[in-house]
């Protein structure tokens, strides 16, 4: 496909790979922070590729994996109550909450639904006036414009019966939050592409500054990945730390600026909880008051905090990069995809999934491949 | 989950600022898509497709850039 099959050509791989070897002169230590870049790495080996002491942490950026206990449990509050369709992007399903799953209270007899998108769940409450429609409406920057445009064209065109329950996620405080940690071993980032494509890129100039570390905007195919490394490998070598474009046939730097309007028209900015970091303070989207009337929680009386429930997980060390999927103990034995301990094996984007998906045979091997 | 996929757009239908819509070709599939949020978009551009909204067109020029960049930097070095 256009776009892609050319952001995948072998011989400008090799390339890379020695150019990014022949500017490299120590060991350094960078994060994506989005779990499609995860994914991609870790399917086409970039990281293999790199000289020895280069690593790549993953980071939280996978928003089913960062969604907390809290939210999936009044998920499934909301949906065990009469006359209610529950809609949820597919990830979300499966991930535990402090008692069972979205998929365990289907099974008991909960309308759950499996979306594509926020309009999909609108459509089935136009559909059926008589059920209340709530949807789940997680996701990082990229995907919030589109539960704007739900709730926008819910609000114009009149429909009561549906509603949200927010837990979107913003990416800089997060990374302002790993990198006050006083354990932070990030050096440099390689920041989402199309959380940038929504937002462009102004915010993370402040970051790169206050903190000196270089920020790439980075695309998913592996010469997009390749070339982000390359540019934040040069910077660190030469003590530059400045917000640089990869992905620029995709992202401007103010954004889309249509998307960003109604976003801020709907959402307002509030703390937010993430699975297995914490709270980080402005991190999260709320409705503002003129839509506050399409608040699940609110409709539905829920308000709640969970503490996560202690296990073996590592799953919050790996999202604050201190850990990989590998050093988990439980990793491929009492934790698979079919019954995971944490989110980062249960979407198909979190980190242990990842590596489940295409690592797993070295864990059983024994060979040590986390640098 | 931030999963965007790059189709060419074929037609554009509607004026509505929150509803126009456009049929858009992912290699051999067409989908319908909301592209309310790229007013700027016309028959025949690329765009990224997230949950069901294009959210960019595709610059054609930097997309080159971007593949010509090492050869551009590096243009001593054997390919």
């Amino acid at each position: 496909m256009k776009y892609i099959d050319e952001f995948r050509d072998a011989a400008l791989v090799r390339r890379y790979r020695q150019s990014i070897a022949r500017i490299t002169t120590r060991p350094w230590t960078m994060m994506e922070i989005c779990g499609g870049q995860t994914h991609s790495i870790v399917r086409h080996g970039i990281d293999q590729l790199l000289p020895p002491g280069v690593s790549l942490l993953h980071g939280p950026g996978c928003p089913v994996c960062v969604t907390p206990a809290e939210s999936i449990d009044m998920a499934i509050a909301i949906a065990g109550e009469a006359g209610v369709t529950f809609c949820s992007f597919g990830d979300m399903l499966r991930v535990p909450g402090s008692d069972g799953s979205l998929l365990a209270a289907k099974a008991r007899g909960a309308d759950v639904r499996m979306v594509y998108s926020p309009l999909d769940a609108l459509r089935i409450a136009r559909e059926t006036p008589s059920r209340e429609v709530v949807f789940f409406a997680i996701g990082f920057e990229t995907t919030a414009p589109a539960t704007a445009m739900a709730v926008a064209q819910a609000a114009r065109d009149g429909i009561e019966n549906f509603s949200l329950l927010v837990s979107h996620v913003l990416v800089p405080p997060a990374i302002e939050a790993l990198l006050s940690t006083p354990d932070n071993q990030v050096q440099g980032f390689l920041a989402a592409g199309h959380v940038c494509t929504v937002m462009g890129y102004r915010e993370y100039e402040p970051i790169a500054r206050r903190y000196r570390v270089p920020i790439i905007v980075t695309g998913f195919e592996p010469l997009d990945l390749l070339q982000g490394i390359y540019l934040c490998l040069r910077q660190l070598e030469e003590g530059r730390a400045e917000v640089e474009n990869q992905y620029s046939r995709s992202v401007r730097r103010d954004g889309n600026r249509t998307a960003q309007e109604l976003m801020r028209r709907v959402f307002t900015v509030q703390r937010q909880r993430w699975r297995g970091i914490g709270e980080i303070a402005a991190s999260g989207l709320g409705l503002t008051a003129e839509y506050a009337r399409y608040d699940a929680r609110v409709r539905f009386g829920q308000n709640r905090t969970a503490s996560e429930p202690p296990t073996e997980c590592i799953a919050g060390m790996i999202l604050r990069g201190l850990r990989k999927p590998l050093d988990c103990p439980a990793f491929g034995t009492r934790c698979t995809p079919e019954r995971p301990l944490g989110a980062t094996m249960v979407s198909s984007e979190g980190a242990c999934a990842a590596y489940y998906r295409y690592r797993r045979h070295m864990a059983d091997s024994g060979r040590v491949v986390s640098r | 989950m931030c999963l965007a996929v790059p189709g060419q757009v074929l037609t554009i239908e509607g004026e509505d600022a929150l509803t126009r819509q456009g049929r858009v070709a992912f290699g051999g599939i067409v989908k319908q898509v909301n592209i309310a949020y790229v007013p700027e978009a016309t028959v025949g551009d690329y765009v990224l497709v997230h949950a069901g909204f294009a959210i960019t067109t595709i610059d054609a020029e930097q997309a080159l850039k971007t593949l010509d960049y090492l050869a551009e930097i590096e243009p001593d070095e054997v390919p």
